[in-house]
């Protein structure tokens, strides 16, 4: 008689890793019950998919966040939207994932169990199968208790060209939501910052809202999500790619009162916060409108706001126009922005 | 936010702007000295300079306590920090600053030292608590505003008897500053640097109160005016210098009535001078030995001092040879004008500490003035 | 320097403490450096410290003072 795996009290061994006996029991009484589908339930070395019509998008993302649970989210969840969202911003509809697992020996089953349930059930939630999947351990103290890989498939419609070169002078800039959410949830878990709120991580899956914008404007020129670097960062990667300046006006962008309180309290700029539920969307003028209230219908958007556009540059800035009236230059960061007390 | 937002109305802001224009006298130059980090940061990042007219000018002085601290001091606390018995508790500001062999204290911490930021100095306490068998030194730095938090912190140490908590002492003093700055030979003798007024930092007065500025302003006969955080607070103070330099006054003036008084902050200094003494010199980055303008602990608390404790020894690093860090923090220089300035030193990959601390002149322009590349800016 | 910025006491706690509250983001600080604080009273915070209380007459004042400085009715 085999004993099943202990996910109250239990802990990764590195045969969980081997291959063996030890590996197909953590898969079968782990990971398939928060995941099932035909294709993982097959159990081979990888999974079949139909061929669709259109073009094929790939795209891969790994997972390191700590602290692995916050408000809002985890590592599973957050390793499922995000690449979800990748595959989204190039305007594919996601049809498969794959997920892998690097685990340190030691980590408690408990939290892996969690996980594996969340990601099981944000790729539910999405209608996106996880189809293959790996799993390897290593030594304790090798390994930072999980790191996740998630690779993302999808499929891009005829006629759908996303890209951040695509960006020219007089198109307009929209932005799906709130600024911030999801860096200062996390930031606030952290040991030396606690604040309490109501603030929790926008993760989110995207690609719902984008079909729904892909339909209101043919002509979208370019999806890109804010995560690590924030709003800044996104913004000058587009303008730098499409040789283009932007002007965005500060009046103009959603952000949570909470959310704001904090970055006054440890000096942080907002723009420079991760997000991993929100998207910027560059389209041609006369389709904004259409597309804002298209974005705005839809759960997720429905703080959207037109929050600039793009001018004639040759030094590729992004400014702002403050709600003090005053113009910025908004520059992405060197590194992580930290807490400051000057 | 309240008593925050308010502070930040743009129409209001123009209205400001539109009377000091109209009450600068075109004839001359307005040049004033802004003191405090702070200050810089609300100049460049609400655009200030693009609202008053060109004869305003502003100079940005060394308020910026991480900019000031000497290579030597931050050398001292990698070494600190790089002990396996230790965990360095320092405030944010400080991790990117490069110190000698292009080490730092985030470098340093990717390599296995024990370093953890805090937001206040009642978290590097918890970590004694916590730690009991580690040794848990607290990076102190700052100008008046954060030395009290520091003073509270080692009594709550001593009162617990927390042995193995001690402070890496590098509080500095706004006074001696300003002293330093106006008694610099180009302004005094030479007469190269114009310097008008001065607009005083907003929480160090908060502590120290309005009256240690009085002094000066009678010595040098430079109008003083203490300014709050927010833009509109120093637009009101820049108009308030500009009516004083017109009418030929040279008084402290306050500005930021609803934080500082003349007495100031009575308890929190009588806590400060509980618990440190002033060092008879101390380096500051950029200006060279500043007499008593800076701080280390009472006798009586001297075994919670890191220095004694560790053996500190201090050894003087002089500044990469084209840095203009020093001419900069005594406002004989712009940022532009520094060779490296947006070449060799950025954020990314910063040469001086103007550059990396946010509240330093290099900084605020490079990351919200740089799109003004027609005219020197204010 | 000194980061600093009014937010409100809801709550008064043991040990010279007190919490905070900006906006909906709430923090316990210290009182340690200053007297006579009450529920809903402002003060300045600084690195988890309250370093002086905000007199609230005063920032109507101030607030006063812009609007005729600049000219506004």
């Amino acid at each position: 008689m085999s004993h099943r795996l202990d996910l109250k009290q239990g802990r990764v061994e590195m045969a969980h890793g081997g291959g063996g006996r030890a590996m197909a029991q953590l898969i079968r009484e782990l990971f398939l019950p928060f995941m099932e589908n035909p294709a993982l339930r097959a159990g081979n070395d990888g999974a079949l998919l139909a061929r669709p019509e259109g073009r094929l998008v790939v795209s891969t993302d790994c997972h390191v966040i700590t602290p692995l649970f916050f408000p809002g989210g985890d590592i599973g969840s957050l390793s499922v939207h995000g690449t979800l969202n990748d595959v989204a911003m190039m305007g594919g509809y996601p049809i498969a994932l794959t997920a892998g697992f690097v685990l340190e020996e030691g980590f408690p089953l408990a939290d892996l169990a969690r996980i594996a349930r969340s990601m099981g059930e944000a790729a539910c939630a999405a209608g996106v199968p996880i189809v293959t999947g790996d799993t390897k351990v290593v030594e304790r103290g090798k390994g930072d208790g999980i790191y996740i890989n998630t690779t993302g498939i999808g499929v891009v419609a005829e006629g759908v060209e996303l890209g951040g070169e695509r960006a020219r002078p007089g198109d307009h800039l929209l932005l799906s939501g709130t600024l911030g959410d999801h860096g200062i949830a996390i930031l606030a878990q952290r040991e030396n910052l606690t604040f309490a709120s109501d603030i929790r991580s926008d993760s989110a899956a995207l690609h719902g809202l984008v079909a729904t914008m892909l339909d209101a404007a043919p002509g979208l020129r370019c999806l890109r999500d804010p995560t690590r670097g924030g709003l800044a960062a996104t913004l000058n990667e587009i303008t730098a790619q499409a040789g283009v300046g932007v002007l965005i006006r500060e009046a103009a962008i959603p952000l949570r009162a909470p959310v704001k309180a904090v970055c006054e309290l440890l000096g942080l700029d907002p723009l420079n916060i991760a997000n991993e539920g929100k998207l910027l969307a560059v389209c041609p003028p006369g389709e904004s409108a259409r597309l804002l209230d298209a974005m705005c219908a839809h759960p997720l958007g429905r703080d959207a706001a037109l929050i600039g556009e793009f001018i004639a540059d040759e030094h590729h800035f992004v400014q702002m126009e403050t709600s003090f009236g005053s113009r910025r230059t908004v520059d992405w960061l060197a590194g992580e922005q930290l807490p400051r007390i000057c | 936010m309240k008593f925050v937002d308010e502070f930040r109305d743009g129409e209001l802001a123009r209205g400001l702007a539109a009377t000091i224009a109209a009450e600068a006298d075109p004839a001359r130059d307005y040049t004033l000295m802004e003191f405090c980090g702070g200050h810089t940061h609300a100049i460049t990042r609400y655009g200030l300079g693009d609202l008053l007219p060109r004869n305003i000018r502003f100079i940005h002085g060394p308020g910026c306590p991480v900019c000031v601290l000497p290579v030597g001091r931050i050398d001292n606390a990698i070494e600190l920090a790089r002990r396996p018995d230790v965990i360095l508790c320092s405030y944010g500001d400080v991790l990117r600053v490069p110190a000698s062999n292009r080490a730092s204290l985030q470098r340093a911490r990717a390599e296995g030292a024990d370093v953890r930021i805090i937001w206040s100095s009642l978290d590097a306490l918890r970590i004694a608590r916590e730690n009991p068998d580690r040794e848990v030194v607290f990076l102190a730095i700052g100008f008046e505003t954060t030395t009290p938090p520091t003073a509270v912190a080692l009594q709550q140490a001593r009162t617990e008897g927390l042995d193995n908590f001690t402070v890496f002492c590098n509080h500095v003093l706004t006074p001696a500053a300003i002293q330093n700055i106006l008694e610099s030979p180009q302004l005094r003798e030479l007469g190269s640097v114009p310097l008008d007024g001065f607009i005083g930092p907003s929480h160090v007065s908060a502590i120290i109160g309005s009256r240690p500025y009085e002094y000066f302003a009678e010595e040098y006969q430079k109008p003083v005016v203490i300014a709050g955080f927010e833009p509109l607070d120093v637009l009101q103070a820049v108009l308030m210098l500009v009516r004083q330099m017109n009418t030929g006054r040279f008084e402290v003036e306050n500005q930021y009535t609803r934080a500082v008084t003349r007495e100031g902050n009575l308890k929190a200094q009588r806590l400060v001078a509980e618990v440190f003494e002033l060092r008879e010199s101390f380096e500051w980055r950029g200006l060279g030995e500043v007499p008593y303008s800076a701080l280390r602990l009472r006798p009586d608390y001297e075994r919670f001092d890191a220095e004694r404790r560790f053996g500190i020894e201090y050894h003087a690093v002089p500044d990469a040879r084209s840095c203009d860090c020093g001419a900069i923090l005594r406002g004989l220089k712009h940022p532009v004008e520094c060779k490296l300035f947006a070449t060799a030193c950025t954020p990314e990959s910063p040469i001086g500490s103007c550059m990396v601390s946010s509240e330093g002149a290099c900084s605020a322009y490079y990351s919200y003035g740089r799109h003004r590349t027609s005219e020197r800016p204010a | 320097m000194c980061l600093a910025v009014p937010v409100r006491v809801v709550e008064l706690l043991d040990g010279d403490c007190a919490m905070i509250d900006a906006d909906g983001a709430r923090k316990e600080i210290s009182l340690a450096l200053v007297a006579d604080v009450a529920v809903g009273d402002y003060v300045i915070l600084h690195v988890g410290y309250a370093i002086q209380k905000l007199d609230e007459e005063e920032a109507a004042k101030t607030l006063a003072l812009f609007a005729k400085l600049a000219g506004m009715p």
